[in-house]
């Protein structure tokens, strides 16, 4: 008798609603949490480069002395590390997918200039600290060594000031 | 004696989801001996513990298999937890349970509509991979990913799900039920389907126990022998289940055995969300520490007892990752219930198998 049975549910089915959308037509609402692809806000990354570490796959680049972030999309795997370890949240997953296309292409996002400036100013400010530092510790050097005071603060104001100025061209 | 002739069965087949090779020996129209190949998918996945880090290992874990996705990730991480001595919290283990039983409910209806696609019931395997589809959903929702989860990670779960998302999975799960109920009738005591299924490919119980068989494949046979209960990972100590067995040991048997795996993993899903602890989902693993060590863990795949062995160095960078799958386990005994079948009925038990080959090769 359970064909009658499977009978019912044939019928009911020719009768309602697909199962299936129309899909051009209605496209689909993807729920919060569906990784489609990594966005990235330019306007708040520093480049720092821990996404491009995380990736399993290698698919993010950071150029720190073209100031560029990019993506290849073809071999990202979608697994969220990078947004996970992103430390100024700039990193987001988008719920749609990449478009389909026909070749491997790679995504280059320039830094903003907004971010720069941001960027700049801090470095600026670091600087300075590391030059106030400098100054500080050569006054007490020099407390210390009255005798050759020129020679002992030259040295010991450059010293510090040096790796930030190396970082800044990296 | 009439003569023998051998025809290639695969790797290419329409009931074939993954290609293995059988060169099946007939005489007349009984199969006399089967002889299986494998190797045409094999990916050296397991090899790539020397590229990628332990960390990393887990999304190639999980891209053993699409449909054993959440219990490859699951192993490797339970077994990399043990060697680091992590106790991960009872909240994930909760939810490691329930998405789990989650990817039980997936893989059985996506082999119960394959059966009815075998045996020519169209319809219903239509029906079964629609409500398999609600599944995939529910993963969609909790996880972001329908066949590749990443949410597993060493120490716990990358993300929780919070109570509400619950609440409304076991109102997603009641409609499911409903739904399963009328689709297990045809293949309980549908004449075509009875006539497709009762007695053929016999297993005796101690053939199966001999041959090694896992999963629901044993089961049927009559043995009770479910790593879940034995082994109590994740929280299933903590969970009431009875593993389900059937003594009819024929493709009917085995049938019978998934459709009830299925309404007892919804059971499973529903006591997980009753029991689930508050709390963190995972705790954390700092980035100076490295396992050191090896440990072997088996877990109850949806097709059998998965067993995953890691040996670590104490660097960034594992030894030896190896995954012994149910397939693999199940085929000396597929050979054997092949052996003097109808050439008619081979599709048939290929499918009672419930092959991955995917996993099986890596």
């Amino acid at each position: 008798m359970s064909l009658v049975n499977f009978n019912k549910t044939v019928i009911k089915n020719l009768f309602s609603k697909p199962a299936t959308r129309k899909y051009p037509f209605e496209p689909k609402v993807y729920p919060e949490r569906t990784r489609g692809h990594v966005v990235n806000d330019m306007d708040v990354c520093v480049l720092c480069g821990l996404c491009s570490i995380k990736c399993p796959t290698h698919a993010i680049t950071v150029d720190k002395a073209a100031k560029t972030w990019s993506i290849r999309p073809m071999s990202c795997i979608q697994c969220r590390s990078c947004v996970d370890n992103c430390p100024k949240k700039c990193l987001s997953m988008d719920t749609q997918f990449t478009e389909p296309g026909s070749e491997k292409l790679t995504k280059t996002f320039p830094q903003s200039e907004k971010a720069i400036a941001a960027q700049e100013a801090l470095m600026k400010a670091a600087k300075e600290r590391a030059a106030a530092a400098a100054a500080a510790k050569a006054a007490q050097a020099g407390n210390a060594a009255n005798a050759n005071p020129v020679a002992n603060a030259a040295p010991a104001a450059q010293a510090p000031a040096q790796p930030a100025a190396e970082k800044k061209d990296e | 004696m009439s003569t023998r002739s051998v025809i290639p069965f695969g790797p290419q087949h329409p009931v074939l989801p993954e290609p293995i090779h059988l060169d099946l020996v007939l005489e007349d129209e009984k199969v006399v001996q089967a002889i299986p190949s494998i190797g045409f998918i094999h990916r050296g996945l397991e090899k790539l513990v020397d590229k990628k880090d332990f960390h990393e290992m887990v999304y190639v874990a999980e891209r053993i298999c699409g449909i054993c996705s959440m219990g490859h990730g699951l192993g490797y991480c339970d077994a990399v937890e043990h060697i680091m001595d992590l106790e991960i919290p009872d909240r994930a283990k909760f939810l490691r349970t329930m998405l789990s039983e989650l990817s039980r409910i997936h893989s059985h209806m996506l082999w119960l509509g394959l059966l009815a696609d075998a045996f020519g019931f169209e319809s219903l395997y239509m029906e079964c991979w629609r409500i398999r589809e609600e599944v995939l959903d529910m993963f969609e929702i909790a996880t972001g990913g329908r066949v590749i989860f990443s949410i597993m990670k060493i120490g716990g779960l990358r993300r929780d799900l919070p109570d509400d998302m619950l609440a409304d999975f076991r109102q997603r799960l009641d409609k499911i039920e409903e739904q399963l109920k009328v689709v297990a009738k045809p293949f309980y005591d549908d004449v075509a389907v009875k006539n497709r299924l009762v007695g053929v490919g016999i297993l005796t119980p101690e053939k199966a126990d001999l041959l090694g068989t896992a999963g629901p494949f044993l089961r049927a046979s009559g043995i009770a022998r479910d790593i879940r209960s034995t082994e109590g990972y994740c929280a299933y100590d903590q969970i009431e289940f009875e593993p389900i067995i059937s003594t009819g040991c024929d493709s009917y048997a085995r049938t019978e055995v998934r459709i009830k795996e299925i309404f007892q993993a919804i059971d499973i899903v529903r006591q997980c969300i009753d029991k689930m602890p508050a709390g963190a989902v995972d705790v954390p693993v700092k980035p100076n520490q490295f396992p050191n060590g090896e440990y072997m863990t088996r877990i109850e795949q949806p097709r059998g007892e998965a067993l995953y062995y890691v040996k670590a160095n104490g660097s960034k960078f594992i030894d030896r990752m190896r995954v012994r799958t149910p397939t693999f386990a199940n085929i000396p005994a597929l050979v054997e219930v092949m052996a003097g079948c109808d050439l008619a009925d081979v599709p048939i038990l290929v499918l009672t198998i419930d092959p991955c080959i995917s996993c099986t090769e890596r």
